[in-house]
Order: C-alpha cells, then structure tokens, then sequence
C-alpha cells in the first residue's frame, strides 16, 4: 500500500463575482498523511467546510491546488470521500442499508449477488451493524446507525482519504462517543488519511494527531494537537480554548471568577460599536489587516500601539508565521508573559 | 487611539451596507423580467399566425373563396412580405397601438378591445375585492380554529364545503347559479349587462372557487406560521389573542397570500372568458371566442397581447407588492 | 413493502374510498357507454324532441329527440379518453422540459428555468384557447392545445423537484462514489419525485376534463355532430329558461368527474405527504404514581409537582414528560440536562403554560411567585407571567418576529401589561437592549430581526425578557445555535443578568459541560423523568445515577484520555410511545437488576441537595439515604 500523502497548497475558494464575491477559503495550506488525522476546527463562517468540499472535488478551487499523491483533485473522486453532518439527508429514503452500501462498492468488487451480500456484510460488521439491517430502510435506523451505515458505504469504496464533516454534531451526546470510538478503530484498520472537521475543540482533540484552527476562511494556527492545546500562541486559539465549557474545570475554578475569554469590554462598546457583537467575523466582510482583530485581546482593541494587525494580514505574511500561528503577537507561552491575553482579557469587576 | 474604529464591523456591516443599493437591483432586474416576458409575449402573438399549419388565409376563408380574394386578404394582412419586415410592422403596430384591422368586425382592433375592456375588467375586479374580502377572515379562522386537529368536525366541513366548492369550474356554477337564482327564483337576470343587479351572478360564479381556493391556502399557512418560534415568542409575552394573530401572525401571513392572490387573479381573468359566454356578458371573452371561430387573426392577436399583459402585469404588482410587505425574502433572491 | 401499505393507507380514508369507487365508476362509465346506451344517444326521434325530464328520458331530450341522459353517459367516454391524452402530453413535455436544466449547462438551465417560470404564470386554460387557434377546432386540435397548456406547471414541479433531489447529500455521496448519471437518476431522482409527480398528475387529469369542457362549452374545443360533455352543456344552455335538467345534467356530471380526480390526488397527497399525522383521539391522561415531592419551601419562586404533559398518541395519551416535581428558590439557577427526547424542553413549556392544545398539562402544584396557575387563568396572571417569567429559546432568529423591529417587539410587553406609553416602552426597550450591552441600542430598536447576527438577536431577546422585572428566566437550549464563543458571551450574560436582577434561572440544555457551567443545582432528566437532582459541583465526579454517570463520562472534554475509547451508552432511548414498566433506564443499564425492569424507581431524597431515582444509586461519599426507599413527601 503506498503512503497516502493529501497536499493542499494555497486552496483558495471564492463564490459570487466582482463585488458580491465572498472567499470562503483563503489560501490555505495543509497536508494530510495516511494513518493520520488532522483536526480543523472553526466557528462558523471559518470555511471548514468549504474545504472539505474542496478536498472532495465538490467544489472547484478559485486558486491553488490540492494533489492526492501528487495528482490534482479536480472532481469526485472514488479515493477520496466525504461523510456528512446529518445522517438523515445523507441516506436515500427509498433504498435500503444494503443498496446503500451495496452503490459503494465499486468495479473491482466481487460479482455476483452472494459474493455482493457478502461484502456488504463485511463492511456492516466493520461499523457493528448488525447483517439482519441489510433489508431496513433509514427511517427505520437511529440517528447513530445511519450516520455507521453512511460510514459503511464510504468504506466501500476503499478510500484513502476520509474527510469527516461534522459527523457527530447532529447527534445525541450519548451516540456521539460511540461514533468517535468508531472512526478512530477504522483510521487504525483501514489506514486511511483522516480530515476531521468540527466546530467542538474537545471532539477534535480527542480524534485528531494534529489540529489546525480556522478563522474566517484562514488558517490561524496549526500543529500537534497536544501543543496546539497545551500552548495555543494565536489569540483565538486560546480564545477557543477558554470558550469550551468544562466539567472539570469546574471542580477546580470559582464560577463568579471566570471571565469571558473574548473580547467584550464595556468601555470598548462605548468607543467601537461593533466591538461588543463580538460574533466572529463575516468571510463576506473581511475585517482589514488581520481578520480577528476586531476581537482579539492582544490587538488594537486593547493595545492601541499595535497598528499592524490593521493594516497587515498576519496570515499572508510569512515572517509573522513563528511558531504555527498566524500572529504578529503570538505568545508562546500564556501565564509566563505577564502581558499574554489571558490577563489583558475583559476583566469583569465583581 | 483606535485608528479605524475598530476596523470593518463583522455583524452589522453586510446589512447596513446592503441596504442601500437592493431596492435599485430588484427594480432594475425586475423591469428587466417584465420587459423581456412582453417582447416575448408580442413575439408569440405575432407568431401565432405563422405557427398555423398550411395557409392561414386559406384555412379562415374557406376552401370555396376564390383565389383572388385568398391574396386580396393575404396582402391586406401583409402576409405576402418577407418574415422579417412583418415581424417589424407587428412590433412598430404594438408600439403605436394600431394593430391592425379587425376581419369580422371590420374595425380596428384596438377600438374592438377599448370597447369591450371595461366589461371584463369590471366583473374581474369586483370579482377579485369578493375574492379578497372572504378568503383572507375565512382562511384565517379556519387555521385558528382547526390547527392541530382541535375541532375535527370543523376542519371537515370547511375542507368539504371549500373543497367541493373550489373544484366546480367557474362556468358550471354559472350555469347552476343561473338556474337557480334566475330561472327557478326569478330573482337575477338571466343574462346580458343590465344594472347593478347582472353583475351579482357573474361576480359570484366568478369568485366562489378562487375564494375557497386562497381561504384553504391561508388555512394552511396560517397554522404553519402558528407553529413558528415567534409565535411561542409572542404568547410566551402573554399577550392578549387578538394581538398575537393580527400584529405576529397576519403580517407573516402576507407573504404566501400575495404569491396565491396573484395567480387566483391571473385564473380570474381566464375565467372571465367562460363566464361572460354563459351570461352572454358584452366583454373581451365573448370577442375573443368569436374572433377564435372566425379565424380573424388581427383580433385574436390583440386579445392575446392584453390578456397575456393583464397576466404578466399582475405578476410584476404581486412581486412588488411581497418585496414591500417581506424585503428580505424578495431582495434576496438572485 | 413499506411505500406499497402508506399507498393502501390513502385509499382507506373516506376521502380515498370514495374518490376511488368514482373514478372506478367513470372508467365502466367509459368502457360499456356507447354499447349499451348508444342508441338511444344518437338515434333522431323528432317526435320526442325537446322535452322535459320524464320517466322514459330522466334528462329530458334534445332538440332531435335524442335521450339527453344517454347522450350524457356517452359523451364521458370522449371526455376522459381526452383528459387522458392531454395529461399524457403535458407530463411527458412537462417531465422533459422540466429536467432539461439539470441536465444543460447553468445558463441555459438558468433560461429554461425562467421560461417554464414565464409560461406557468399564465393561465392553463387562456394558453388552451390560443392554442386551439393553432391546431384547429375539433378533436385533435383540443388535445393538443390542453396538453401543451398543461406542460408548465408539470414542468415547474419537475425542475424544482430535481433540482432538491440533485442537492441532496445522498445524491452527492453517490456522485464521490463514481455512480454513474443515468444511474443517480434512476436510483435515487426518480423514486424520489415519483410520488409527487403521481399526485400532481392525478390532478391534472381532473383539471384537464374540466379544461375540456370549459373550451367545448365555448365552442372551441369538439364540434359537432361530436359531443363531448362540455359540448352537452353548450347545447342545453340556450334552453336553461324552459329546460333546465339539459344543462345541469352535463353539468353534474363534469362537475362529479373533475372532483373525481382531485380528491383521488388529494387522499394520495395526504397519506404520503411528509404531514400525515395518524389522527388520535384525545384523552387526558391520568396522573401516575405518586412520585417523590420536591423538598417545597414557602419561598420557592416557581414550584412544580407531579408534572405531566400529555398528547393524544394513535393507540392512547403519551405522556412524554410524566411525574416532574421541582422547586426553584429565588435567584438560584438550576439546570435541566438531557438527551432530544428526554421531556426537557417540554418540562420548560409545560411549566410556563405555553403547552398548546392537544397537548394537555396536569399536575399537582405548579405555582410561580406565589400564584397557582392551575387554576387561576386571568388577566391578572397574564401580566404577571408576562413581566416576571421571561424565556429565552433556542434559536434568536426565529424566535423573534422577522415582520416587527425589535424596539417594538420589546416595547410590547410592557405597553400591553403594564399599560405603558408608546414612547415610554420605547426608551425603556432601548434601555434593556443597552442592559444586555448590546452596541448602539437606539438604532438597533430600528432594525428588523434579520439585519443582527446571532448573538445580537440571542442578546434582544434577554433584553425583552428583562422588559418586566423578571423572577424567572426560563431558557430552553439558548446558545445551542451559537458558536462557541459566541455561547460563552452569552452564559455570561444570563449570569450577569441572574445577579443583578435577582432572577431564579432554569437552564436546559443537552450539553452537561454548559448546565455545569452556569447552575447550582442540575436536574437530569430521561425518557420523560427526572432520574436525579444533584448540585452542579458533583456533576463530574459524584453523580448517583447510572445514566448520569454515563451521560458525563461519554462526552469528550479537554481532559479525556485520548489512549482509552469514549465511555458508551448501549441501546437507544425508549420511545414515548413505549416505555418499560420499570426503569426506562434499566435496559441500557450495567447495574440494572430483576427489580429495575418490573418496577420504577421513585425519586428520593438522599441527604438534603440530591434526590435519585435509581434501585442502585452510585452513592460514594458521605450522601447517606435521608429515609432509604421510602418515598417523602
């Protein structure tokens, strides 16, 4: 088997024409290697699913290329597949779990009905459905078994590369595990290189070798998840990060203490009126120079001095790129810089 | 100091910035819609008369008329020049309104269709205001009355009573109509314009079925729009019944209305033509069939272009009308 | 199988059984007509001309002595074997037509599409009339013209058909998988739009008979000797003054025949439509046994006991939420937490008397700040449920009106309760809006809901909830819809609005981390129950309940152990509509034993901050069972 090598090298993705055009996804770089799996995570907006579509051929690039072991990725393509958010679009009403499967298997499949029941058996059993489904119909499965059969079919065809679209989010906590348990036990089997995307940084965590964030259509911050997490040097890493509400660090922290990780003072809100919204920002309206600096912490919103993130693109400039991040100010190390965002954070007086 | 303010706002700046120019497009390319669709409709009633198999003049004369008279009428209609110079004539002709000569009536056509215009207009409109006046309380009462299978009786004879009613053509309750009120009860004129009291059947015969028609859709979105968040939004508010319905549901309402009050008043005015055959009404329909029969192609091109142009110009005022009431689902559309 | 019984559905409802024996009876109408009654049709007896109805012509006869009833019988041969024909050529054109821009290049689909648009704004029938100029009078002529007018509106509904299917994500799937086109369409588009399609040409077979006779009737469609029914009425109607029975007679039958059709396609569309709703018969259900009380203290702003909120379900009541008893002190902030299905949201709406009919709400106790209102249903209560319970929903935009500006719609609450002035409400909505410190309060009060991003409308409906002076704020999934960062901002500010208003919140959510986050004290819930009440702080470590031990372990967070699988719940929820006799838990349960399959578990007190209903708490520490299996209260 050889080794599955996606690159994807300044994927750009721009929907509309002249003044209406909106770029989804801009210029981003990526690779992704089989056996592992790169995390992307991102609010919406970010263009995470943009790229995922991009990396399946559904949608045309605008710019920059994607090659799947050096050959470009123009259209669909039987190696590279896409599992979708909800599992009950993604399955065809009128046919079967086996049909389903059964439209995966491709040309060098067995012939013959047995044989073709036989496989599709086989790959039921990989995603622990139960071979007496191969007759139900989706309406009769839950939410969990769709999303096995959806991953069942993708199997079929033997991918090398697996983009997962927000799988769980459509889902019940208590499935949503089983489903992660899952897709981790088939990237070990089957080996296959892995683009998990979702908007919840725990659940990309927990399946992801490395993690890369996005922010309106941008990679802000890429690298191994455990450093990523343990170190985040972009501001909204971090701001991500502080976002995530936890049970245990609730054991740890005093509620009334905690602040919000995002920029949102009042005294700003009185002097930039958009400052407050804080919503992340709109890929249609770019904000100029760094596109997070209307809420960035360590920006001009608190550290007027820092005139650089309105005028210069942090991402397009190469020399700001120290250490993954996308950041003139990367902080490597928050709690050690006496000025790192998380003190210069909305201190809330109560 | 901030320099900029904060740079380009994320939230408000599509919107704010959006406004100012959509009106302008969605005229701009609505005009455009409603210019192309009546080149297109002058195009297909110029063409009507070319897409008749074999000889027009022939077919309309008989195949007795001598010969001479066939060129006589065919160089009157100007049919013996080339293609394009009579698509040219036709266009210049629509443009200055003279349209030609009307064969049977030996008048010209547009003082046949300004003759009989006010008739038709006449029982189409107060046909629509009946149409309006029941369909919009009825509907919503009905919603109201019967969402989530609350009153099922109810539901059941409204359904049946409009559905029944919706489906007899409009000429067949004519004829019923008449029968009952004008023959058996001796109360309303059999036929013909005469006074106040000829229109009542006609109106009636008119509007009954689109009534039903636009009453079963409101009833529908009605409960549709009863089921929306706002609508749990507004009674969780505790306000008083009346203000829910009329100030959170009607407004949503408008919408889905406008888009079927549209095509029940095109339907309307196809409708006419079958009325005013059985009253025998002095309008454009009773022309029409005539001008059909006898094959006087001047006319029939007339009366294809007005009712084709009644038809598209109330398809422009309803989108006009619903980017009004609702700008932010007629704006957006591309 | 399946799609075979919903088709046998549709002719079981009345509506089915009889538009089917109609239709049945045109078709023998069609077949055996013109043997069997064609003489007395077309036979000329001029002496019986012209007379009324009598017993020997039901119908009276025609001016050549014809038997009009014959005449009536016969002629819906015709006018179906034309109906038929018309429809065969609009569905075929229309299904052509109508999947030409799938299949062409964007421009030329974007052309086609505005041309069927152009076309289907007009009129069938005023298309028909011109047409038949074209064709001709007569037979063939009338065929063609109805079945080339009826070609858009098949059209239209076959390209917006296509065009859902072909953006479906199966149909994607099935496009990264190599399927062929000709095999997307036969597999997936056509099964998928065959059923609309089958409806909508059933109809067009009634409009077409009707659109037949209305072009005979006018003398544009059969000539004579030829007679179709429309024709039938043609001829009568000159003699209605003196002869009525010789046009209604046509008339009846066109009209039964055109009802025919419609109601067939309306019985199909109902039991296929994705509304079918098995209809039920109401009942209210009884109240069920007696669960735990909750620890009631006179100064609980909000208290529920025995809550139960029930539908009428196809075999008797559902009772998805059933036997919920809590209390909520002032200011404190309690959270519901559980799976889609488990009876929160409905717990929130049942509480608050927002349960629309047919769902019934009973309960033992459901009071707020003092006022029963179970029982009392007034003005009074209206406003004071209108001014001191506010809610938040999950998603802001529907949530708010999109027809009314958002000054507006806050100003609303306190104009109708509190009998504010206009401009008064105004400024005081402008306030609250600055309260949840949204930017630039006034214009915002200008602004429709769709113009702010979703944060800033999440923040516009806490601000109308803080019109009054709210005691409870109920808030049902608020940041579900939110991005993350865009959630914490948004917890903040119901933990700020908590404090400065002295509000009591009850928070419901899925997410066991954001109820965590922001409440004291955590109500699980599942299948319908509460299954345990603990404070926020033992959430992590320290819950007694199985399922909320499970409930915690299985979701992802920060501090996971990537090397070790997910904890797992096995097995799915249990429907409503078949709960188990004993623990709905018991099931998916590793603790689960005889006893909690054939009995449930009460909610008892353990200590005075937990209650569990479990037949084996998870009890680790000091929680000692305040009186054990007993039920208090």
């Amino acid at each position: 088997m050889t080794v599955t090598r996606v690159r994807i090298e300044g994927a750009t993705v721009r929907y509309g024409t002249g003044r209406h055009a909106v770029t989804a996804v801009d210029c981003v770089d990526l690779d992704l290697q089989a056996g592992r799996c790169t995390g992307l995570v991102g609010e919406s907006g970010s263009g995470k699913s943009t790229l995922a579509r991009a990396v399946t051929g559904l949608t045309r690039l605008s710019g920059g290329q994607i090659t799947v072991n050096g050959a470009p990725v123009r259209r669909p393509r039987r190696d590279v597949q896409l599992i979708f958010q909800d599992p009950y679009a993604s399955l065809d009403p009128r046919r079967t779990v086996g049909q389903s499967v059964a439209e995966g298997l491709g040309p060098a499949a067995p012939r013959g009905r047995t044989a073709r029941t036989d496989a599709i058996i086989r790959l039921l059993d990989q995603v622990s459905i139960e071979a007496s489904t191969i007759g139900s119909y989706p309406s009769e499965l839950s939410g969990g078994q769709r999303q096995r059969v959806a991953l069942a079919r993708a199997l079929a065809a033997e991918p090398a590369v697996l983009v997962a679209d927000e799988i769980t989010s459509a889902l019940d906590a208590s499935v949503q595990g089983s489903i992660l348990n899952l897709v981790r036990d088939l990237q070990r089997a089957w080996g296959f290189a892995l683009l998990f995307i979702s908007h919840n940084l725990a659940v990309v965590r927990y399946v992801s070798d490395t993690v890369t964030v996005m922010y309106c259509g941008q990679i802000v911050e890429s690298g191994p998840t455990k450093e990523v997490l343990a170190r985040p040097e972009h501001p909204y890493t971090r701001s991500l990060l502080q976002s995530i509400p936890s049970l245990s660090r609730l054991a740890t922290e005093d509620l009334t203490d905690a602040a919000s990780p995002v920029a949102i003072p009042a005294q700003v809100a009185v002097r930039t009126s958009q400052a407050a919204t804080a919503d992340p920002a709109d890929p249609a309206a770019p904000p100029s120079g760094c596109r997070f600096h209307p809420r960035c912490a360590v920006g001009p919103l608190n550290r007027p001095d820092r005139t650089i993130c309105l005028t210069s693109d942090p991402a397009r400039d190469a020399a700001s790129r120290r250490h993954h991040a996308a950041c003139f100010f990367a902080a490597p190390e928050p709690g050690a810089d006496a000025e790192s965002p998380a003190h210069l954070g909305p201190a809330r007086n109560s | 100091m901030i320099v900029r303010g904060g740079g380009a706002p994320a939230g408000l700046a599509p919107a704010r910035r959006a406004a100012a120019n959509p009106w302008v497009r969605f005229t701009v390319r609505r005009l455009t819609r409603f210019v192309v669709s009546l080149w297109i409709l002058i195009s297909a009633a110029w063409a009507i008369v070319h897409a008749i198999p074999g000889d027009p003049v022939r077919a309309a004369l008989g195949l007795t008329a001598p010969q001479s008279l066939v060129d006589q009428e065919r160089h009157a209609l100007g049919l013996d020049q080339p293609l394009l110079t009579q698509y040219g004539h036709f266009l210049h002709g629509v443009v200055t309104g003279n349209l030609g000569t009307s064969l049977t009536y030996r008048l010209p056509v547009s003082q046949v269709i300004s003759s009989r215009l006010p008739a038709t207009a006449g029982i189409a409109g107060l046909a629509f205001i009946v149409v309006v006046i029941i369909a919009i309380p009825l509907g919503m009462i009905a919603g109201v009355l019967t969402r989530d299978d609350r009153h099922p009786r109810g539901e059941l004879a409204f359904s049946g009573f409009s559905g029944i009613l919706a489906s007899i053509p409009q000429f067949v309750l004519a004829v019923g109509l008449v029968a009952l009120f004008s023959v058996g009860l001796h109360l309303l004129p059999v036929a013909g314009q005469s006074g106040p009291s000829s229109y009542v059947l006609p109106v009636v015969s008119l509007a009954a079925g689109p009534a039903m028609l636009l009453a079963r859709v409101i009833r529908v979105e009605t409960m549709r729009v009863l089921h929306e968040d706002y609508m749990r939004t507004a009674r969780a508010k505790r306000l008083p019944a009346r203000l829910v319905y009329v100030r959170h549901a009607l407004p949503n309402l408008l919408t889905s209305t406008l888009t079927v009050s549209g095509i029940v008043l095109s339907g309307l005015v196809a409708g006419t033509v079958l009325v005013e055959a059985v009253f025998a009404w002095p309008g454009m329909g009773t022309a029409l069939v005539h001008s059909i029969i006898a094959k006087d192609y001047p006319l029939v091109q007339g009366f294809a272009l007005v009712y084709g142009a009644a038809v598209l110009l109330i398809n422009l005022i309803v989108d006009v009308l619903i980017a009004v009431v609702d700008p932010r689902s007629a704006l957006k559309e591309t | 199988m399946r799609s075979r019984s919903r088709w046998l559905a549709a002719f079981r409802t009345p509506v089915g059984v009889i538009s089917s024996i109609l239709v049945l009876a045109l078709i023998v109408v069609a077949i055996v007509a013109p043997s069997a009654f064609g003489h007395g049709a077309s036979v000329d007896d001029l002496r019986q001309a012209l007379r009324g109805p009598s017993a020997q012509h039901l119908l009276g006869t025609d001016a050549l002595g014809r038997d009009l009833l014959d005449r009536v019988l016969v002629a819906t041969r015709l006018s179906l074997i034309m109906a038929a024909l018309a429809t065969l050529i609009a569905t075929v054109g229309g299904l052509l037509l109508g999947a030409l821009p799938a299949v062409t290049g964007r421009r030329a689909g974007a052309l086609i599409g505005a041309f069927i648009n152009l076309t289907f704004a007009f009129p069938g029938l005023l298309l028909a009339m011109f047409l038949a100029i074209i064709f001709g009078l007569g037979e063939q002529g009338a065929v063609l013209a109805i079945g080339i007018s009826g070609i858009p509106s098949i059209a239209r509904l076959a390209q917006t058909l296509t065009a859902s299917i072909a953006s479906a994500d199966y149909v994607t799937a099935a496009r990264m998988l190599g399927v062929r086109r000709d095999k997307v369409i036969t597999r997936h588009v056509l099964p998928n739009i065959a059923e609309p399609l089958v409806i909508s040409v059933t109809l067009s077979l009634g409009s077409a008979l009707l659109a037949f006779a209305a072009l005979s009737f006018i003398g544009l469609g059969i000539q004579p000797p030829g007679y179709d029914l429309g024709e039938l009425l043609n001829q009568g109607l000159p003699q209605i003054s003196y002869d009525p029975a010789a046009s209604l007679g046509p008339a009846l039958t066109v009209v039964i025949a055109g009802a025919a059709f419609n109601l067939l396609g309306d019985a199909v569309a109902r039991a296929l439509g994705p509304t079918a709703v098995p209809a039920g018969r109401r009942r209210r259900s009884q109240g069920s046994a007696a669960p735990a009380s909750p620890p009631v203290t006179s100064g609980n702003v909000l208290a529920v006991d025995d809550l139960t909120v029930a539908f009428p379900g196809p075999s008797g009541a559902l009772t998805p939420v059933a036997g919920v008893s809590f209390a909520l002190a002032p200011g404190e902030v309690v959270g519901i937490v559980g799976e889609s299905g488990s009876g929160k949201s409905l717990t929130a709406l049942g509480v608050s008397r927002l349960v629309d009919s047919p769902g019934v709400v009973s309960a033992g106790t459901l009071s707020f700040a003092g006022a029963d209102l179970l029982t009392r249903n007034g003005p009074a209560v209206r406003a004071l449920l209108g001014t001191s319970l506010s809610m938040v929903f999950q998603d802001p935009l529907s949530a708010l009106n999109p027809a009314i500006k958002i000054g507006p719609q806050l100003a609303e609450v306190t104009r109708v309760h509190q009998g504010q002035p206009r401009k008064d409400a105004l400024a005081r909505a402008v306030d609250r809006l600055s309260a949840v410190r949204l930017p630039a309060p006034a214009k915002l009060a200008r602004q429709y809901p769709h113009e702010l991003s979703g944060g800033m409308r999440q923040r516009a409906v806490i601000a109308m909830g803080l019109m009054g002076a709210p005691k409870v704020i109920i808030a049902d999934e608020p940041t579900t819809a939110l991005d993350v960062t865009v959630q914490s901002q948004i917890l903040d500010l119901l933990r700020t609005v908590q404090a400065q208003e002295r509000a009591a919140i009850l928070l419901i959510s899925h997410d066991v981390a954001v109820v965590g986050q922001l409440c004291q004290r955590v109500l699980v819930m599942y299948a319908g129950r509460i299954v345990e009440d603990l404070p926020a702080a033992a959430l992590a470590a320290d819950a007694a309940h199985p399922y909320t031990r499970a409930l915690v372990a299985t979701v992802p967070d920060m501090t996971t152990d990537r090397d070790q699988p997910l904890a797992t719940i096995a097995g799915r929820p249990p429907s409503p509509a078949s709960l188990p006799p004993g623990c709905a838990f018991a099931p998916r349960c590793m603790f689960a034993t005889e006893q909690c399959h054939t009995q449930r578990p009460a909610l008892t007190s353990f200590g005075t901050r937990r209650r569990v209903a479990c037949w084996h708490p998870q009890i680790t520490e000091a929680a000692v069972p305040l009186a054990e299996g007993t039920v208090p209260g």
